[in-house]
């Protein structure tokens, strides 16, 4: 009985996780139409798994409900910090924020300061600002606020959950902690341990734990309505590239360099040809994690986005009788991978550095 | 905001972040996770290896009671043996003894009983032939009573020492 109940539960969760985002765009449509705008399907998908400078849950204009957040700019002048709201949800480049005497607008998402003595932002033919410049935009976006959570979730998990068990007893943890402490022990012994090796495995572990959780927390997160696409951002996933890409290079023993430069066992006149390929794939591996995470979520987020789109391109309800059962399936294939990107992340993360440390026998 | 151009802001704040949380879960999370699971796993199995020897000490412990035992049951066996032996022995040379025994009392008796029964025959002999002589002498005596007879009876012995 409580199971069926459960199941119920659970299947609602799941159709609300569906419909949800579907009930924001209905909203922005009919505020739309009030306008009389044509729906634009590209920008509404790009406007969701786009960043923005103010958490926006549902609403528009000046009803909208949207969590403000603060922006901060690094000017010729020094640091300028102001909330969100001061632009009052406008991204359009319409209302000029006066802050320390310089004036900052947002356009679509990105903060412009107007040169001195402009009123207002004027464009050229192409829809560029003419009379503004781009500050150092070091903002807590909607990503960044995300991260954040992410941040504070793995805290509460592992610091005071988890570790907080183990420091008092080393008996196998019950629950929830047991559920986590299953999932580290995973990444231990089907990720650390195959790719890099029992001898050296555990000097990766923080790393690959952290980047393991992170990106997956982070996906789930991401599935939330009216949530972040955190992991789906290039520059999020640039960051954690480069943090592999990094420990390559810095533990990258004799052997792995060698291998990479002059690769022993060849023809002379090979190795020159496969110094600059293996030299290549050096950065061409931490760059193909950094597309693949990008992508891989993106593309989850934009079909999820489309399917629902339909029924406003179509302009017609009885769409949604497709879409949202399609947007339904899509959205739990989504909650797979999440898993499967923070799994293939991390496992060729550690596939790499395995490479880099591993220890070749002589010939 | 371009979908496929990094943005400095958000790349900075996910560097500075993760930073933090390699470093925060670095110290206070895994290490303390990963030494209590490694402790654990350690000490489960040093308990099977403990349990493995215990079960081992057991099994010699019933090996060397089964093999003590077998020694036991093999020494009684001979005990029993022997006895058994030595009580047939005992019987057999006892038997034995009891025969040549009664063999000789038998011997004894019937060479006793055949001397007796010789004096006793010389004895029957002696006194048949006093008896013998006895007869003789009365019958003698009555037939020799008258004088004719007493010549013929000379006359007879004459003939017959004649023939001779």
């Amino acid at each position: 009985m409580t199971a069926h109940k459960s199941l119920v539960i659970r299947v609602y969760f799941t159709l609300a996780l569906a419909v949800f985002p579907l009930l924001t765009f209905a909203q922005e449509h009919s505020e739309a139409e009030n306008a009389e705008e044509e729906f634009n399907a590209t920008d509404m998908i790009m406007h969701h798994i786009g960043d923005s400078h103010g958490w926006h849950f549902f609403g528009e204009g000046d009803n909208s409900f949207t969590l403000p957040l603060p922006v901060i700019l690094y000017t010729d002048n020094g640091l300028v910090t102001f909330m969100s709201s001061e632009f009052h949800h406008d991204t359009e480049g319409h209302h000029v924020v006066e802050k320390d005497g310089m004036r900052f607008v947002n356009l679509h998402e990105d903060i412009y300061r107007l040169d001195a003595g402009a009123e207002s932002v004027e464009f050229d033919a192409e829809h560029h600002p003419v009379n503004a410049s781009k500050p150092w935009d070091l903002s807590i976006t909607k990503n960044v606020a995300a991260m954040f959570l992410t941040v504070i979730l793995m805290v509460l998990f592992f610091v005071i959950g988890l570790a907080r068990h183990h420091k008092k007893s080393e008996k196998a943890p019950k629950g929830f902690n047991n559920v986590l402490e299953t999932l580290v022990l995973f990444v231990r012994d089907e990720i650390a341990i195959p790719q890099i090796g029992e001898k050296k495995y555990m000097k990766f572990m923080p790393f690959l734990l952290t980047v393991f959780f992170f990106i997956w927390i982070t996906n789930l997160m991401g599935l939330l309505p009216g949530a972040a696409n955190v992991t789906g951002n290039i520059a999020v996933t640039v960051s954690l590239g480069l943090f592999t890409l990094a420990l390559i290079l810095i533990n990258g023993n004799k052997d792995y360099w060698k291998h990479t430069l002059w690769m022993p066992g060849i023809p002379t006149w090979v190795k020159p040809i496969l110094a600059i390929v293996e030299g290549a794939g050096v950065f061409i591996k931490p760059i193909a994690l950094m597309i693949r995470l990008f992508a891989n979520i993106t593309a989850g987020h934009i079909i999820i986005l489309s399917l629902i789109g339909l029924i406003f391109i179509l302009e017609s309800a009885g769409v949604a009788g497709i879409s949202v059962p399609f947007a339904l399936f899509i959205t739990v294939l989504e909650l797979l991978v999440a898993f499967l990107q923070a799994f293939i992340f991390t496992i060729l993360s550690a596939l790499f550095i395995g490479m880099a440390v591993e220890e070749h026998e002589h010939h | 905001m371009d979908l496929i151009t990094p943005e400095f802001g958000l790349f900075f704040w996910q560097t500075i972040v993760f930073l933090v949380l390699l470093f925060l879960m670095a110290k206070f999370a895994w290490k303390p996770i990963l030494n209590s699971v490694r402790n654990r796993e350690q000490s489960i199995n040093d308990a099977l290896a403990s349990a493995e020897k215990a079960r081992k000490e057991m099994q010699n412990l019933k090996s060397d009671n089964e093999q003590l035992m077998k020694e036991a049951r093999a020494e009684r066996d001979a005990i029993l043996k022997e006895a058994r032996e030595l009580k047939e022995k005992t019987i057999a040379d006892a038997s034995e003894e009891a025969k040549a025994k009664a063999e000789k009392i038998v011997a004894d008796a019937k060479r006793s009983i055949e001397l007796e029964k010789q004096s006793a025959m010389a004895e029957l002999k002696n006194h048949v032939a006093e008896l013998s002589v006895e007869i003789a002498e009365k019958v003698v005596r009555k037939e020799l009573s008258s004088k004719k007879e007493q010549h013929q009876m000379i006359e007879k012995m004459i003939g017959e020492a004649k023939l001779n």
